[in-house]
């Protein structure tokens, strides 16, 4: 009897065409996966992705909304990213933008009396440091005592929100609620066209550049992307893998951390429990799905931010609820490490006896 | 890539059939596909005159076909009886009579010659001995044709030639052989039948009798080849490395260096000769920095280097070819840009501030990717893209362009065709003419022979003794490693 064997042949240089393609059909085909569950529930999928298109890119209102939403993503993305090019798989952006959220409330209450041109750099400086002093205490483990980076990352949110909401019940309490006091005037960032857009897109970017720059020209890039590559090499070449990982995790951290401060100082001006919706989680996804790539990392937060805004939109228009969003990022997180897997293999069929 | 070009072959009953070439000749593919793990894209197998198609080594097993891999594919953690267990068609570990199969084990193993302990867990054994547990289990299996894949590259001389008695003994029964190698004067002292190949391609098959080394040779490369790179005598040089009793373990935590001692002159070539597994990667992983001494010095240039980083011994002119150049020494998914400036990327020359200056590093590239012929489409390919020999030669380059003071040299030339071969032997001897002190490992002895000024031989972590090359006899040095003197 005929049948079909499967074969694999390892592609030696997967060229960026290949990976533009497997990205974009992940989410597409997410997207028909998600479809499924829309069926399921009585509605037409057509029109509900048509709704939530429209929410996230089709008004001013959606553009800004989503623009604000991809702001946070895109600075614990590039972060993640980063990260991950040294091979050290920090999921715990979540923690590391709390932490940094609360470093930079810190400094908004302790000197409150500066002006905004003093305070703001200093709460930029201390939510990158939050950010990053959580970041630094797992690359130390793992470097040191090989201690593994996902299970302490991951653990380490909890600490991180946990010492948070210890805050909001404790000290920060303001009027009953488990939330801080408002941040003064000075405290807060310019916002944008009269919106509810800010600066912060613009540190986004800025740190997409840098981390760009870098990664591509820079000793420590060059460092970072060894050590990502072949720790073994850049072991037998003499780079201090402790030098090369602690400032990569502080960089990564630092940045989630710059996001944490963002969200407190451009959008709540407070911190509080629901500061982050899973930013940071999202952000892993966003780092796969950008290639590790600070350009893709910018394209696939948009991506995410916009699907965040459009299933706002959708759930109002059709009912669908919210949770869609969750299925359809988890499904094109599977997708993109499936689609791994053909960017390293060209697949195809042929015939056996 | 066409690994096998039209390729016919043949074996006969009772016999040893040499499969000689180059690596990266075929030989291992074509074999792949007889046994069923490759599929041929074209032509076909006939097995006593039928027509045979090998979809999988099981099917290959039951038409007695057997294979012992360069790999051996034993479970460690399994005795010899445990082994060729499961290798039985009626399976099922509980099933199975073990003295039974324990007295086949024995029964094998003294018609011809094949001596194991069947009560010692397979990684307790010495790699000569599971090869022989390998063989006894494709018997087990009713194997009448066996292909043995350069089966003597992990043997000493003694071992190699007790190993050629059994294949004799085997073929007067009856069995077919064949055996895979690229060292002619293998092929020489024990095949009936030699073909060759060449790229693919079967360019030569004879009787043993009707053909000479030379002959064989020249169809393997393709051109005619010197056989002893040219070598000049050097006076004396003073020492520049020096390792005095040195300790160290390996990856599983057992003593693999057990007091080495060991120096090399000026523009001295030290060769180290010995089995696989006796601790030569060892030795040169602590000489380098790379593995942690937990006894005993280095000396560099008279300096204690013991508790050195690999970067302080980088920047004392200490260069390193590693054994595994893919995965230690190069960076393949990398460019060759990025891979010549491994060591050097920190250097002034190629440094503004923080950023890395591509205009020198590529001027830098350029110059060493000319000089040293490494063939590249371009300066950013990844380095996985080259062939071995082009890989061998980049990180030769990158080595040689920091004007070290000592190289230790592991494998240099493992799994390189003869033509890159001879390119790195050349190198090296310039090397040792420019004042060099190399410290050469190599499973190759005829290498060792034909490059070293003096031989240091290694078995069960310690040096067994050193002879002077010129003085040296293949037997005596043979001999040591095999531990016996």
């Amino acid at each position: 009897m005929q049948r079909l064997r499967l074969r694999l042949v390892e592609r030696p240089s997967p060229s960026l065409y290949l990976k533009l393609l497997i990205s974009a059909s992940s989410v597409l085909l997410a997207l028909l996966l998600g479809a499924v569950f829309l069926v399921t529930s009585g509605v037409n999928p057509l029109m509900a992705y048509g709704k939530l298109f429209l929410g996230a890119f089709g008004s001013r209102f959606g553009l800004i909304e989503t623009v604000v939403k991809a702001t946070p993503l895109m600075l614990a993305g590039l972060g993640v990213a980063l990260a991950f090019r040294c091979s050290f798989f920090n999921i715990g952006a979540e923690g590391q933008l709390y932490m940094g959220a609360f470093a930079a409330t810190w400094a908004a209450y302790a000197f409150s009396e500066l002006d905004a041109a003093f305070l703001l750099p200093f709460m930029l400086l201390l939510g990158f440091l939050g950010g990053g002093f959580w970041g630094m205490i797992p690359g130390v483990l793992k470097v040191k005592l090989r201690v593994n980076e996902i299970i302490t990352t991951l653990m380490m949110n909890y600490i991180a929100i946990l010492w948070v909401t210890h805050m909001l019940v404790g000290p920060w309490m303001y009027e009953g609620f488990p939330w801080s006091p408002i941040i003064t005037e000075a405290a807060r960032l310019p916002n944008l066209a009269g919106s509810r857009l800010h600066v912060g897109i613009f540190f986004a970017l800025i740190a997409a550049v840098l981390i760009y720059l870098m990664l591509m020209k820079t000793r420590l890039g060059y460092e970072i992307r060894v050590v990502g590559a072949n720790i073994k090499a850049a072991r037998y070449a003499g780079i201090s893998i402790f030098k090369t990982i602690i400032p990569a995790v502080i960089i990564s951290g630092g940045l989630a951390g710059i996001a944490g401060m963002v969200q407190v100082s451009a959008i709540h001006y407070r911190i509080m429990p629901g500061l982050s919706p899973g930013y940071g989680y999202t952000a892993v996804v966003v780092a796969l799905l950008g290639k590790l790539h600070p350009i893709g990392v910018i394209a696939s937060s948009i991506f995410f931010g916009g699907l965040l805004v459009g299933a706002d939109m959708m759930q109002r228009a059709v009912g669908i609820p919210v949770a869609l969003v969750n299925i359809i990022e988890s499904l094109v997180l599977l997708l993109i490490v499936a689609g791994e897997f053909l960017i390293r293999y060209r697949v195809s069929f042929e015939r056996g006896g | 890539m066409v690994a096998n070009d039209h390729v016919d072959f043949d074996l006969r009953e009772g016999e040893i059939h040499g499969l000689l070439g180059e690596n990266g000749a075929g030989k291992t593919t074509l074999m792949k596909i007889l046994y069923g793990l490759y599929q041929p894209d074209e032509g076909y197998i006939l097995l006593r005159g039928k027509r045979f198609t090998s979809n999988s080594p099981k099917e290959a097993i039951r038409n007695g076909i057997g294979f012992v891999q360069q790999h051996f594919s034993l479970v460690p953690s399994f005795d010899a009886v445990e082994n060729v267990m499961i290798g039985l068609k009626s399976a099922g570990l509980f099933s199975q009579n073990v003295e039974e199969v324990r007295s086949k084990i024995a029964e094998l193993s003294e018609k011809y010659g094949l001596k194991v302990d069947s009560q010692t867990k397979i990684w307790q054994l010495s790699v000569g001995e599971q090869q022989r547990v390998e063989i006894i289990k494709a018997l087990c299996m009713g194997t009448r044709a066996l292909i043995l894949d350069e089966p003597t590259s992990v043997l000493t001389p003694q071992e190699t030639v007790k190993l050629f008695e059994t294949l004799r003994l085997m073929v007067k029964q009856g069995f077919s052989i064949v055996f895979i190698t690229h060292k002619l004067e293998e092929v020489m002292s024990v095949a009936d039948r030699i073909t060759v190949l060449r790229a693919g391609k079967v360019v030569f098959t004879c009787n043993k009798d009707e053909t000479n080394k030379a002959e064989l040779a020249r169809m393997m490369v393709g051109r005619e080849v010197i056989f002893r790179p040219e070598r000049e005598e050097l006076g004396k040089g003073k020492v520049i490395l020096e390792v005095k009793d040195l300790h160290a373990l390996n990856d599983k935590g057992l003593e693999a260096l057990r007091g080495v001692s060991l120096y090399v002159r000026q523009g001295e070539i030290l060769g180290i000769a010995g089995v696989a597994g006796n601790g030569q990667s060892e030795l040169a992983e602590v000489i380098t920095g790379l593995r942690k001494a937990s006894g005993g010095k280095v000396f560099l240039k008279g300096q204690d280097i013991t508790g050195c980083s690999p970067r302080e011994r980088i920047d004392l002119g200490l260069a390193h070819i590693p054994e595994d150049r893919v995965n230690i020494g190069l960076v393949t998914s990398m460019s060759v840009l990025e891979n010549l400036i491994l060591k050097n990327y920190r250097s002034s020359d190629f440094n503004r501030g923080l950023f890395i200056d591509r205009q020198a590093v590529e001027h830098f590239c350029d110059r060493l990717i000319s000089s040293f012929n490494i063939m590249t489409p371009a300066r950013d390919t990844p380095v996985k893209l080259l062939s071995g020999g082009n890989q061998q030669r980049l990180l030769l380059a990158r080595e040689i362009s920091a004007s070290p003071e000592v190289l230790v040299a592991v494998h240099p030339t493992s799994g390189l065709d003869v033509g890159a071969t001879e390119y790195i032997q050349r190198m090296l001897l310039e090397q040792r003419r420019r004042g060099v002190a190399i410290l050469l490992i190599s499973e190759d002895l005829d290498e060792i022979m034909a490059l070293s000024d003096r031989i240091a031989v290694m078995y069960q972590g310690k040096i067994v003794g050193t002879v002077e090359a010129k003085a040296a006899q293949r037997e005596e040095v043979g001999l040591m490693m095999a531990g016996g003197k």
